[in-house]
């Protein structure tokens, strides 16, 4: 495969490139769902193919084909080529790359167990089991699934760089659903987008879905008679880890990611209310908040050895101690930025997609408390879990984000249950409300699967390290 | 019919054997995207795109494989990896057999100089969209795709089709206001890269130094660009025979759920639609009225929901949208006879907004749904455009912004908008007033 990828960086460079690189991947696609005690999906998908990016002056071109032949992949380059020169026809700012060391390497995700030998039958064996059990217990609609991801990709560029990497993905979901007179309610597991990870089938033994169906189903049915969730203007708030990487993502890791601060999303996925000017001085949130990007924590969804563009995978500080000290960035976007290097966030979503900034594993360093002392702690709040609904403005500033439920606290309790919560804020002074922290023990890393970004739409899977928190002064139940 | 995509399909279900039930779809095309930012083109795209989908059913155990290689040995692993799950499938009570042979419409929506255009092409609009913009910055995308689709099934069903998209989407920037522009067509050389970007201009400069307003309820008139993200709800959680079999949707065929001046349909063969007119499941697409006058006549099916449901499938299944369902390619909402002016003319206190953002739902049923002005917000006070408004977050049920009595005017303006929700297709609708919309909070805090 690596002759594929150098004949196409090869054929780049003669057609008039001054830096070019290709990756070559392999990816399998293993998805099954089932639905009220039945499995009711199974596909398997195989893709193989190159992509080649190639630079003239300061215009990018990018081509991939499915055809992989010597010839094709240096047509792919030729292409590549010919693109980026028409790129020069609408020519920007002179770019360059941040320089980053050049590697000869390979690299492999560590699993325990393949999950693609797990054999089908045991698999939808337990999708159906999960299924029955919720429907057994209230739900209306049940519905569970798992996804595996096992890619191959070689890595060559034109300053050297020849990098292979085996990099398996796999986790599972599940959800309840219970149909009111006027409404319905949900409750999810693990998450509303389950949990994924660089890990293999025991990611999937380990969250247990049987063991967790008939509490979800009694939940959502429970939640159909609960009370509504009042309207605060100002009132502490629990928010569960689930919940919190929801929160990292959206309000930290898209508002960080330097494509964005530059603009080059400005149309689509929307810009960044963070200056780079302010980089090192901005308050971001309260002392307590330390976030970091960090590709090197094992099992985590947004692991690698190295990104697409050959930097080797290393944790970044974003927020230290409540300041914004660091980027999401990529070789070309780091040189525009003035900075020294590339902080190795650059990944495509298979062969055919441009490789640009996505988030690796983003989350909040832990800290010294607990669930329970939250609690313990808040005379009048209200603790929410478990993402239902999620929006945020095109600057990553205003939010609204709801939750599967929540329970009032009164007088450092859990008192009853209440649905349809909902919170809403503006991102620096909701993370300067943060006044308590979960600590290592409650340290999750929870994984997104489906981060949309980017024209043609990539799909990114991301890591987000954390634990509960709470805030101060939210305003929670907003209305339709 | 014939064709070297057909073969291939021919060539798949002969390794399939007579002793399984199997369709295939092969689709072959060019995806090509040339985006902008910061007045500059800073990405370009072209993929060479192939894509074969196998599903094979084995006395009622099924199962499907995806593939991008077409030589022997790729199409005996598709073959081998398809019919090896679902002999270790259990039965699938709800399989509803495969599509009868039949004759699919005869609509075509293709554009050769579309299909196969140059970057140099797609930069040209752009350079015409920035130009435009005489001097303000500058962001968005030309994009050109060309897909050939063809289907058989190992019950006699063969269709072929294809279709070209050409669209050109962005936004010129002040430094205090974001506007935007953009077009859609099955050509290429419909796009006008001065036009839109003259649009993007005029509601950058027409929104800039915007002021705050008090959140509240207000009338809105809701550009082509709102309209077709409020439909993308209705449809995906609501005329959707999934979403209906399960309980989840508001839709109830024969009440008179929506105004009156309403009428919605998906509609492969209208004149501005663009797309394929089968689905992934073999069934020819035909134009579904999901509203007639107000009242909700109709939904949207695949063969599963269709046979849940004793409906027949209206063509719409699509590929891995798992349990989403099946989900509208075409939707087409009438227009009528108010022009932009005169539906901005006739409202009393309220707001003109460009786009929506970022719209989640909170609740299926009652479609509430939350999100956030973009592109350009104006208070109209006594039909006249008095100012420019910084964006508004809303919490707002579509179903009751579109009830009855709501719907103050539908608009002349017909407009294709290409990359709807789900990437489902190009939807066609016009502007509307409407008499309330809910907004919660500014988007400043």
């Amino acid at each position: 495969m690596f002759d594929y990828a150098q004949a196409a960086v090869d054929a780049a460079l003669a057609a008039g490139a001054r830096y070019a690189d290709a990756r070559v991947m392999d990816r399998r696609h293993e998805s099954m769902g089932a639905r009220n005690g039945e499995v009711e999906e199974l596909t398997q998908e195989a893709s193989v193919g190159i992509g080649v990016r190639a630079l003239i002056g300061s215009g990018w071109g990018f081509f991939s084909t499915s055809d992989l032949t010597r010839e094709s992949a240096q047509a792919a380059g030729a292409q590549a080529a010919a693109i980026a020169r028409a790129s020069t026809s609408v020519s920007g700012p002179d770019l360059e790359l941040v320089p980053v060391e050049v590697r000869q390497d390979s690299w492999a995700s560590e699993v325990r167990e393949d999950p693609l030998s797990v054999p089908l039958t045991e698999k939808g064996d337990l999708l159906a089991a999960a299924t029955r059990t919720m429907k057994e217990h209230g739900a209306d609609v049940a519905l569970a699934g798992y996804d595996v991801w096992d890619t191959t990709k070689w890595l060559v560029s034109s300053e050297g760089h020849r990098i292979d990497q085996h990099v398996v993905e796999c986790g599972a979901h599940m959800n309840a659903t219970a149909n009111g007179e006027t409404e319905t309610q949900r409750r999810s597991y693990p998450g509303i987008r389950g949990q994924y990870g660089t890990r293999g089938w025991e990611l999937v033994r380990e969250i247990d879905l049987e063991g967790n169906a008939a509490r979800i189903a009694e939940e959502a049915r429970e939640l159909l008679t609960a009370p509504e969730c009042e309207s605060h203007d100002a009132i502490d708030l629990i928010i569960g880890s689930e919940q919190m990487a929801l929160q990292i993502h959206e309000s930290v890791g898209h508002a960080v990611e330097l494509d964005r601060i530059l603009g080059w999303e400005a149309a689509f996925a929307g810009t960044s209310w963070l200056d780079l000017d302010q980089i090192g001085s901005m308050r971001f949130g309260s002392d307590l908040m330390n976030v970091t990007a960090d590709a090197t924590l094992p099992g985590a969804l947004g692991s690698f050895g190295y990104d697409d563009e050959g930097t080797p995978a290393h944790p970044v500080d974003i927020v230290k101690d409540g300041i914004w000290v660091g980027v999401l960035s990529g070789r070309d976007s780091a040189a525009l930025a003035g900075l020294d290097s590339s902080g190795g966030a650059v990944r495509g979503d298979g062969y055919n997609r441009l490789p640009m900034v996505r988030m690796t594993n983003v989350g909040l360093l832990p800290g010294t408390s607990n669930l329970e002392e939250m609690i313990a702690a808040t005379d009048d709040g209200i603790m929410i879990d478990t993402n239902r609904s999620w929006s945020i403005d095109d600057k990553r500033l205003n939010f609204q984000f709801g939750c599967e439920i929540g329970w009032e606290i009164k007088n450092g309790k859990r008192g009853r249950m209440i649905k349809n919560p909902t919170y809403t804020g503006i991102g620096p002074r909701f993370w300067g409300s943060l006044d308590m922290l979960g600590n290592r023990d409650e340290w999750t890393f929870w994984g997104t699967p489906n981060c949309g970004k980017g024209q043609p739409q990539q799909i990114g899977h991301t890591g987000h390290p954390s634990v509960p928190c709470r805030f101060r002064g939210v305003r929670v139940g907003v209305r339709g | 019919m014939s064709g070297p995509l057909l073969d291939v399909c021919e060539r798949v279900l002969a390794c399939v054997g007579a002793n399984a039930e199997a369709e295939v779809t092969v689709t072959v095309g060019t995806d090509a995207l040339t985006r902008f930012a910061t007045s500059f083109i800073h990405q370009n795209v072209t993929d060479a795109a192939q894509r074969v989908h196998l599903r094979v059913v084995l006395d009622g155990r099924v199962a499907e494989s995806v593939g991008n290689q077409t030589d022997d040995e790729a199409l005996d692993r598709l073959v081998s990896g398809a019919t090896d799950a679902a002999r270790m499938r259990p039965v699938d009570p709800g399989w509803p057999g495969l599509a009868p042979p039949s004759t699919g419409p005869s609509v075509e929506h293709w554009d050769d100089a579309t299909a196969h255009a140059e970057p140099a092409e797609r930069a040209e609009r752009i350079g015409a969209f920035v130009r435009a913009a005489d001097g303000l910055e500058t962001a968005g995308f030309c994009s050109t795709t060309g897909a050939a689709v063809a289907f058989a099934n190992s019950a006699g069903q063969r269709l072929s089709g294809r279709t070209s998209t050409a669209i050109l989407d962005g936004i010129a920037r002040t430094g205090t206001s974001d506007g935007s522009g953009r077009a859609a067509s099955v050509r290429l050389g419909d796009l006008d890269g001065v036009a839109v970007g003259g649009e993007a201009v005029r509601r950058a400069r027409e929104s800039a130094d915007a002021g705050d307003l008090e959140p509240g309820r207000y009338e809105v008139v809701l550009e082509p660009g709102c309209v077709v993200n409020l439909l993308g709800f209705l449809a995906i959680y609501g005329f959707n025979g999934r979403a209906v079999e399960e309980g989840r949707s508001f839709a109830r065929i024969g009440e008179a759920q929506f105004d009156a001046s309403l009428s919605l349909a998906d509609d492969v063969a209208h004149p501005m639609a663009v797309g394929i007119p089968f689905d992934t499941e073999g069934t020819p697409k035909r134009r579904v009225e999901l509203v007639r006058g107000g009242v909700t006549s109709g939904l949207i099916h695949d063969r599963r929901t269709a046979k849940a449901l004793g409906a027949e499938s209206t063509g719409n299944a699509v590929a891995g949208a798992g349990p989403w369902g099946a989900l509208p390619a075409n939707l087409v909402l009438e227009p009528a006879s108010a022009s932009r002016q005169e539906l901005i003319g006739s409202v009393e206190r309220g707001l003109l907004v460009t786009d929506f953002w970022y719209t989640r739902i909170l609740d299926p049923r009652t479609q509430v749904v939350t999100g956030l002005t973009r592109n350009g917000v104006w208070l109209i006070e006594g039909g006249r455009i008095v100012r420019p408004v910084t964006n508004l977050r809303f919490t707002q049920s579509f179903v009751e912004a579109l009830g009855p009595g709501q719907v103050r005017g539908v608009g002349t303006d017909l407009t294709l908008v290409g990359g709807v929700a789900f990437g489902a297709g190009a939807w066609v609708v016009p502007s509307l007033h409407l008499a309330s919309w809910n907004f919660t909070g500014g988007a400043r805090g």
